[in-house]
């Protein structure tokens, strides 16, 4: 299929048979406001104006378009070029999202706020614009979670927001947005919750990838001031697949850039301890959307596994439900040892500690980079800092010597 | 035919539907809690389908479906276990699950076993009026009524709408959130429930949050009768029947 005039989601919120709103009626008179109310700002000059300062001034954007001259001659092939997202106030993509949504919030005259946190990148770059903004803020996270992220609920709490803990399923991301959700259908009159990433009920995935795709608009006039052309290929990790699709988007319709998704294949795809949901999974309904899902035969959604808590996802969002479908967008996989000799590798060889995540992104690109021409270009979403992870991998790799 | 309809007005008199987990104490447990409740005097029973992220439900429901679960019940086990014994059920069941397991077993094949197995009904609630296009032509062929809910969230134009194609009855959620007790409702119920009712031609039945007979009493002033989930399931975990009957026909004296 073409994509040279992509134009989704459809006005329910559809990308081809995935997204919409499976939602409980209480939330729908919210969902259906909110729609309005970005579509509204979408046309608004001083909407935009407000969110352009924000972003340059607060955030610190734009972020560097980084030529990775070690990586690239490690790899021995395409020229890796990396866009520091991990340079933006926080250390994440994640304050892309949430600085456009509290804007929102504050327009539907909205002054608290919901939301949930895996890794908790989300979770600070929420509590962190609620700060700015003066808005009240609850933050759901896994059990789970929490004990491999201490550092980011100390962060979030410094930031004024309350933590809740969530004991349910396996205590990670997907506990955290199921109890997320019922904050919400509880508090819904007062409450806006930012979602944070490109999943739950339309126009959560819209909008995100919209607030997202700032990395993928400022990667093309980057690359083509440097390079006077396209890149060949895109790479990016994929857990809900906010950042992967804030940088493929913009590309979509650019059929010469092969785009790579690339998932957490956990332990590996051969065990049951990944989160690899469009390489494992089948479409099913969760959290609002319809879309790749783990789940069992019964219809029961599975726990997923990785090293990273932002990848620990058992879904994928829509749109990528879609891309994958239609073959847009070629979605690989990369395991938790691959991706930590990645983040070693990154960390000596160029100086920039990347997130556990975004490490997933490193180790694919290398593979792909070693077998295209030293003629060619790949750029690769550093989604985040990895500073958060630097615990982790300390006793992992503790342990291992 | 509007089996459920016909059921629930045929008697003249307010409705108490309870609500039970399948599999919630093994599925052997299933049959002999649906005649329990059906000789108490149920007007209809409402079957949770556990599904592992139950988003509108309190933890009540959660920890009955995560039992369940435990117990390895699935859809296809309950629907098997009911098809045995259908004859003996007179009273209308209704199925109440979310969208993924039904959508796991297929869609078509859900609806057509479950009118086999006698279910006249099915309550999704993560399946707004926007997406009923994925079960509605199965659903009626099949003779099973979509139950929509309508809450206090709604706006008046869309409880219209929700209300001008209804079948069974109409869900009204009591509460702003998920199932479970609460000691009181919000003032606007009252308004809530007789505008449902004032547009509707199927029963209005108030649930979510309704645990006792003053409640029971309350509600049912404004509306056709009540559903009533979390407690029953507590009055099942302490195996306290007596309590049960006794909520179950406090619609009788109303």
């Amino acid at each position: 299929m073409t994509t040279k005039a992509y134009n989704l989601p459809d006005e329910k919120g559809h990308f081809g048979n995935y997204g919409g709103r499976f939602v409980p009626e209480t939330l729908m008179e919210a969902v259906l406001e909110l729609e309005k109310e970005y579509n509204r700002a979408m046309i608004d000059k001083d909407f935009h104006t407000e969110l352009q300062k924000l972003m340059k001034d607060y955030v610190g954007r734009e972020t560097p378009l980084y030529l990775a001259g070690n990586l690239t001659e490690h790899s021995g092939g395409a020229k890796i070029y990396l866009k520091r997202e991990d340079l933006n106030h926080t250390g994440a993509h994640k304050i892309n999202n949430t600085v456009g949504q509290a804007l929102l919030a504050v327009r539907m005259g909205k002054r608290k706020i919901v939301a949930e946190t895996g890794a908790g990148q989300h979770g600070v770059a929420t509590a962190t614009v609620c700060a700015l903004l003066k808005l009240e803020c609850v933050i759901f996270m896994g059990k789970e979670d929490i004990r491999r992220q201490q550092l980011n609920v100390f962060r979030m709490e410094l930031l004024g927001a309350k933590v809740v803990s969530v004991d349910a399923g396996s205590g990670t991301l997907k506990d955290a947005v199921n109890e997320a959700l019922r904050y919400w259908v509880t508090n819904v009159r007062d409450t806006h919750y930012i979602l944070g990433s490109v999943m739950g009920p339309h126009p959560f995935p819209k909008m995100v990838r919209d607030f997202q795709s700032v990395i993928g608009k400022e990667t093309k006039q980057q690359f083509f001031e440097k390079e006077g052309k396209l890149p060949d290929a895109l790479v990016a990790c994929i857990g809900g697949g906010s950042n992967s699709i804030g940088l493929f988007y913009p590309f979509i319709e650019d059929e010469s850039v092969a785009i790579y998704g690339v998932e957490a294949a956990g332990l590996g795809l051969e065990t049951d301890k990944h989160a690899a949901s469009l390489t494992k999974g089948k479409p099913g309904v969760l959290h609002g959307a319809m879309m790749y899902l783990l789940q069992d035969e019964d219809g029961q959604i599975q726990e997923a596994h990785s090293i990273s808590a932002g990848l620990d996802y058992p879904g994928i969002g829509p749109e990528h439900s879609h891309l994958h479908d239609i073959n847009r967008v070629h979605y690989e996989s990369v395991t938790d040892e691959e991706a930590l000799d990645a983040f070693q590798l990154l960390s000596k060889l160029e100086g920039i500690i990347p997130a556990l995540e975004s490490a997933h992104a490193i180790a694919y690109a290398v593979k792909l980079a070693a077998g295209m021409s030293k003629e060619e270009n790949i750029v690769v979403c550093l989604s985040g800092r990895g500073d958060k992870d630097v615990q982790t991998i300390q006793a992992r790799i503790g342990g291992q010597e | 035919m509007d089996r459920i309809k016909k059921a629930l007005t045929e008697k003249g008199k307010k409705v108490f539907i309870p609500y039970i987990m399948a599999g919630d104490g093994g599925l052997e447990a299933l049959k002999e809690r649906l005649i329990f409740l059906q000789n108490s005097g149920a007007d209809a029973i409402e079957i949770g389908i556990p599904f592992s992220d139950p988003v509108a439900d309190g933890p009540t429901i959660q920890k009955a479906g995560l039992r369940a679960l435990a117990h390895g019940t699935t859809v296809k086990k309950v629907l098997k276990d009911i098809a045995a014994y259908k004859t003996e059920i007179k009273v209308p069941l209704i199925f109440m699950t979310y969208a993924n397991p039904v959508i796991a077993y297929g869609i078509e094949a859900f609806a057509t076993d479950a009118a086999n197995a006698g279910i006249s009904g099915c309550i999704i609630p993560d399946l707004p009026l926007e997406e009923e296009d994925l079960v509605l032509a199965p659903f009626e062929q099949n003779d099973l009524a979509l139950i929509r809910l309508v809450t206090l969230t709604t706006p008046k134009e869309r409880i219209r709408k929700i209300a001008a194609t209804a079948t069974g009855f109409i869900y009204a959620v009591t509460v702003t959130g998920i199932t479970g007790s609460r000691t009181k409702f919000s003032d606007d119920l009252a308004e809530f429930l007789s505008y449902v009712k004032s547009v509707s031609s199927v029963p209005v039945l108030a649930g979510f949050g309704v645990s006792t007979a003053e409640q029971v009493e309350e509600v049912c002033r404004h509306c056709d009768g009540v559903i009533v989930g979390s407690k029953i399931i507590d009055l099942f975990e302490q195996d306290n029947l007596e309590e049960m009957k006794k909520l179950i026909l406090s619609v009788e004296k109303i």
